[in-house]
């Protein structure tokens, strides 16, 4: 008899998670929970000016505090040819500023000593000397004729422009807009956000000198890319690094990128012989690290008077601070943006793309989105409304005149993407019913006649996740394909190890639903390892929600292998030939016989004690996943609002989600995910303000001033689910992680522009702070364009 | 004591002032000398090797750091372990006894209340805080009380849930 799948924890089942055991005892393994024995710790001096020349460096005050161990500047570095590095994007970034500094809160120096507050005595007593030079904090700027220089260190650097991009089809789309009914325009800034995972960034190398190995404990995402990294700038030979990720304090893609600090700690640890830890401090982290967004949109939909799109043209001037380190598919150089209105069937579109240098932190981190997808699907959902009120077509009516139907996949986006499958009409009608919108459109209008205004907000879109396919998705060259690798023990337990790295997403949890339903082995007899590149295999990490469809996909194949091996064994057990065997969940039987069977549990014991001639003993493999396409999930967000005239505060009255993301491994995981996500989305459209000053101050470097939503501003969520199997991946599943951060932040945003439509504004930039809807609402004018900081000369 | 301390004193002796506090921290007496800008948190996690207390932001918003100061939640990045002398403080790692976890654990990981775990414990003590005082609280009492912690991944939603399922379990067992 099969076993019963929910029973063993297989796929579907709402499984309790593993790693929650240790994380409700406090006894997580984070980096900064991690000692060694003689270990020293590191701290960071960092500049509190955007831009300027470093005219000299005073370290002789830092030296002579007793328990200093040693003070790195950025000429120490020189000297090793450590003061710059590549980053993933293939520019270069400072380690130890040298000849200037080109945003607040960049690396300066750093000093180890035997405590953390030593090392911090020690970095207030370096002097450093500035001579100012003008700070750029917008792409207006730096692209002003005679802007200053930023990166004057580059030989063919002649302006601030990092890149000029584009893509699709220029005539087409001229051609649709000429013979367009009406045009629609809108245009707007997605602000910087940064992803602020609770714990911050933090390294722990430890340099053997006996045996030239260096272990580094690390805070990424990506162990296996920073393992390549450390091996070409540091020159170490790649069997000699070990990268380990311990449990990760939330990740959100702050945590992919090479930060100066883990190279630091690297050299200081080489030249010191020990262990040197560094644990970043939250302002470090919010004014240094990756950021997301900060791209202004300009964009125009031809339009047809039914309300049929004809075309999209899109402009992006995007800003990356001084140095270009997002970690992107290398072919993209504005990301995944032309995957924007891939749920529509619109016969021609075309982008523009301008990236530039500024004098802030570097920026482009995928925050909990993939590639850009979030600034793509916020414009065209922002558009997408614009557009409906433009033509005075109901919002939903006009997305579903212009959503792909069922019956149209695999369908090919005017930008190139090919989107396979999806039930979007449908996600739609689940989320209208589930918010009332009927009856909400009624209330709106009779709560208008007392002076109050409400508003609906929709946000339907598909996403492009699980990068990728090796034809297109490569960063630095490698492939971005992912891996498993499993071993059976000789008792039917087994050990899986991916390339992936969870962040709270529960993978040793899942990974092992995958398994179970694959093979019949209960989820609680396999143990999940993720994030030692001594012992996991080689894998791209976790981001841009690739886990579930590239790595995951690797879990069910490798699976597949080593139950096609048991097969073997099951034939030889059984004595019959392998043709006779068929296989139900945990057990292969004769065809012909079917009480005559063995479990997958007495293959495993076999494999190790009565394996037939000729086959290799031991039951374990290895799948390195190459996945065919992207996966494609679809997301319909609805949000109510009710914005108060008298403040410009607004309360939001319910939240629907409604999404499509596949086949769902543990959908109480899923739904977690969702509920974050939405979270994240609300952050960024009502309160998450992190900009800076005309001089480059950054505005919200602590919790003080970064407003992050607590348990009592955050909105409850109502969850419905479609399922659409994808049909590439093994198990049906796609991408879910980052749905919700990036389709919910419209939602909520068109449901506020919707309550002050009367008003005639077009758009407010978030985060919609009370202020600023309360001067769009008195004004009547667009809240919107170069830095909104009111502090800004 | 750890390395943090003794190696202040080696280096220096006599030089860096040293005072002597005794903090209860679950229910045992610990004793050290210490420098007296210490943080309760870094004594806690440095000194005690504690760790499941952790440090997210310095700055007292977050909320990682919380731990139960004579009952009461405290953010121990911002309290002086000198301040905590003479005082009893609970940290997560004294909210399950050996066979039995806190209901309030249970709690989190029947509702699926965490997803990194790095607000975890400070999140969990907050709400026993609340219990504590108020054994049967509304969703928005919950919310309230747990607005001195954030919390990056789960939306809060389920960890609600996690406190209203403790809440339930603890006025179950004191009905007994």
């Amino acid at each position: 008899m099969s076993l019963d799948e929910i029973k063993i924890g297989g796929m579907g089942a709402s499984r309790r998670r593993v790693e929650d055991n240790r994380f409700i005892r406090g006894k997580g393994n984070y980096v900064d929970d991690v000692v060694l024995p003689g270990m020293l710790h590191m701290e960071i001096l960092r500049s509190p000016l955007a831009h300027a020349r470093i005219k000299s460096i005073d370290v002789s005050a830092a030296w002579a505090i007793p328990g200093v161990r040693l003070v790195l500047t950025g000429e120490m570095m020189a000297a090793r040819n450590l003061a710059w590095m590549p980053t993933l994007s293939y520019d270069t970034q400072a380690v130890l500023a040298t000849d200037k500094v080109r945003f607040q809160g960049q690396e300066v120096a750093c000093v180890i000593a035997d405590d953390p507050y030593i090392a911090k005595d020690g970095c207030e007593a370096i002097v450093v000397e500035y001579e100012p030079l003008k700070p750029i904090v917008n792409p207006m700027q730096a692209l002003a004729p005679g802007a200053p220089l930023i990166r004057d260190d580059k030989e063919n650097q002649k302006d601030n422009v990092v890149f000029d991009w584009q893509v699709g089809d220029k005539a087409a789309t001229d051609k649709a807009f000429a013979s367009a009914d009406k045009v629609s325009k809108l245009e707007l800034h997605y602000p910087r956000s940064h992803p602020s995972p609770i714990e911050t960034c933090g390294s722990i190398a430890d340099f053997d000198r006996s045996t030239s190995k260096l272990t580094v404990y690390m805070t990424t995402q990506a162990p296996h890319i920073i393992r390549a990294a450390v091996a070409l700038v540091a020159e170490l030979p790649e069997h000699m690094i070990r990268i380990i990720s311990p449990d990760l304090g939330g990740g959100f893609g702050n945590k992919v990128p090479v930060y100066p600090g883990y190279v630091m700690s690297i050299l200081a640890s080489i030249l010191l012989e020990k262990p040197v830890k560094w644990i970043e401090d939250k302002t470090g982290n919010l004014i240094s690290t990756g950021f997301g967004r900060d791209v202004y949109l300009k964009g125009e939909l031809a339009l047809r008077k039914d309300g049929k799109i004809l075309a999209v043209r899109m402009h992006t001037d995007s800003d990356h601070g001084a140095f270009f380190s997002d970690a992107q598919p290398s072919k993209f150089k504005i990301g995944l943006m032309h995957s924007a209105f891939a749920c529509y069937d619109i016969p021609a579109a075309h982008l523009t793309a301008r990236g530039v240098y500024t004098n802030k932190a570097p920026g482009g981190v995928a925050y909990r989105c993939s590639f850009r997808v979030t600034e793509a699907m916020f414009f065209q959902e922002r558009m997408v409304q614009a557009a409906a009120d433009d033509l005075g077509i109901d919002q939903a009516e006009f997305r579903r005149v212009n959503l792909v139907h069922d019956d149209d996949f695999p369908h090919r986006t005017a930008f190139g993407f090919l989107t396979d499958s999806g039930q979007y009409a449908k996600c739609l009608d689940i989320g209208l019913e589930a918010i009332g919108y009927k009856d909400f459109l009624k209330q709106k209008e009779e709560a208008k006649k007392r002076g109050r205004l409400l508003g609906i907000g929709i946000s339907t879109m598909t996403e492009p996740l699980g990068a990728g396919n090796s034809r297109e998705y490569d960063i630095l060259g490698i492939k971005m394909f992912d891996s498993a690798e499993l071993r059976v023990h000789m008792t039917g337990k087994a050990i899986l190890r991916t390339g992936a790295k969870s962040q709270g997403q529960g993978h040793e949890t899942t990974w092992a639903q995958i398994v179970a339903h694959e093979l019949g082995i209960p989820a609680d007899d396999i143990v999940v390892e993720e994030g030692d590149t001594d012992t996991a295999p080689f894998g791209m990490g976790t981001y841009a929600s690739r886990s579930t469809p590239v790595a995951g996909a690797a879990v069910a194949m490798v699976s597949r292998k080593i139950r096609a091996k048991a097969r073997k064994i099951a034939a030889h057990l059984l004595e019959v030939s392998e043709e006779d065997v068929e296989w139900e969940l945990g057990r292969f039987y004769v065809r012909s016989a079917p009480t005559r069977g063995v479990t997958i549990q007495d293959c495993a014991f076999a494999a190790y004690t009565n394996m037939p001639d000729g086959l290799e003993p031991g039951l374990e493999n290895v799948s390195y996943y190459d996945p065919p396409n992207l996966t494609w999930p679809f997301a319909c967000y609805i949000a109510t609002v009710e914005v108060d005239p008298q403040t410009g505060v607004w309360d939001v009255l319910k939240v629907v989600a409604v999404d499509d993301c596949g086949v769902r491994i543990n959908p109480m995981i899923v739904e977690g995910q969702i509920m974050g996500g939405l979270t994240e989305a609300y952050a960024m459209a009502s309160m998450q303000f992190i900009t800076f000053d005309s001089e480059g101050n950054c505005v919200g470097s602590n919790y003080m001033d970064y407003l992050l939503p607590t348990a009592w501003e955050t909105p409850g969520f109502e969850l419905h689910e479609v399922v659409t199997p994808c049909p590439h991946h093994p198990i049906g599943a796609k991408g879910i992680g980052e749905c919700a951060t990036v389709g919910g932040p419209a939602a909520f945003v068109n449901a506020v522009m919707d309550a002050v439509k009367d008003t005639g504004v077009r758009n407010i930039d978030m985060p919609l702070l009370p202020d600023r809807v309360y001067e769009a609402l008195t004004t009547k004018k667009d809240i919107s364009g170069f830095p909104p900081v009111k502090t800004d000369a | 004591m750890t390395s943090l301390y003794e190696e202040v004193r080696g280096d220096q002796p006599g030089e860096v002032p040293v005072r002597r506090v005794s903090i209860r921290v679950n229910g045992v007496n610990r004793t050290a000398d210490i420098e007296p800008r210490l943080l309760l948190a870094h004594f806690i996690r440095q000194g005690l090797r504690l760790t499941g207390t952790h440090v997210g932001c310095d700055t007292t918003n977050c909320g990682a750091c919380t731990v139960l100061l004579d009952g009461k939640p405290a953010k121990s990045c911002t309290v002086l372990a000198v301040q905590a002398d003479g005082h009893d403080v609970m940290t997560v790692e004294g909210m399950a006894t050996a066979s039995e976890l806190d209901p309030i654990q249970e709690g989190f990981k029947d509702e699926h209340g965490l997803q990194c775990g790095f607000c975890t414990p400070g999140m969990m003590l907050s709400a026993k805080a609340l219990l504590e005082e108020n054994p049967n609280p509304t969703e928005d009492e919950i919310r309230w009380a747990l607005s001195g912690n954030l919390c990056r991944c789960t939306g809060y939603q389920n960890i609600v849930k996690a406190v209203l399922w403790a809440a339930e379990k603890m006025r179950a067992q004191a009905g007994k």
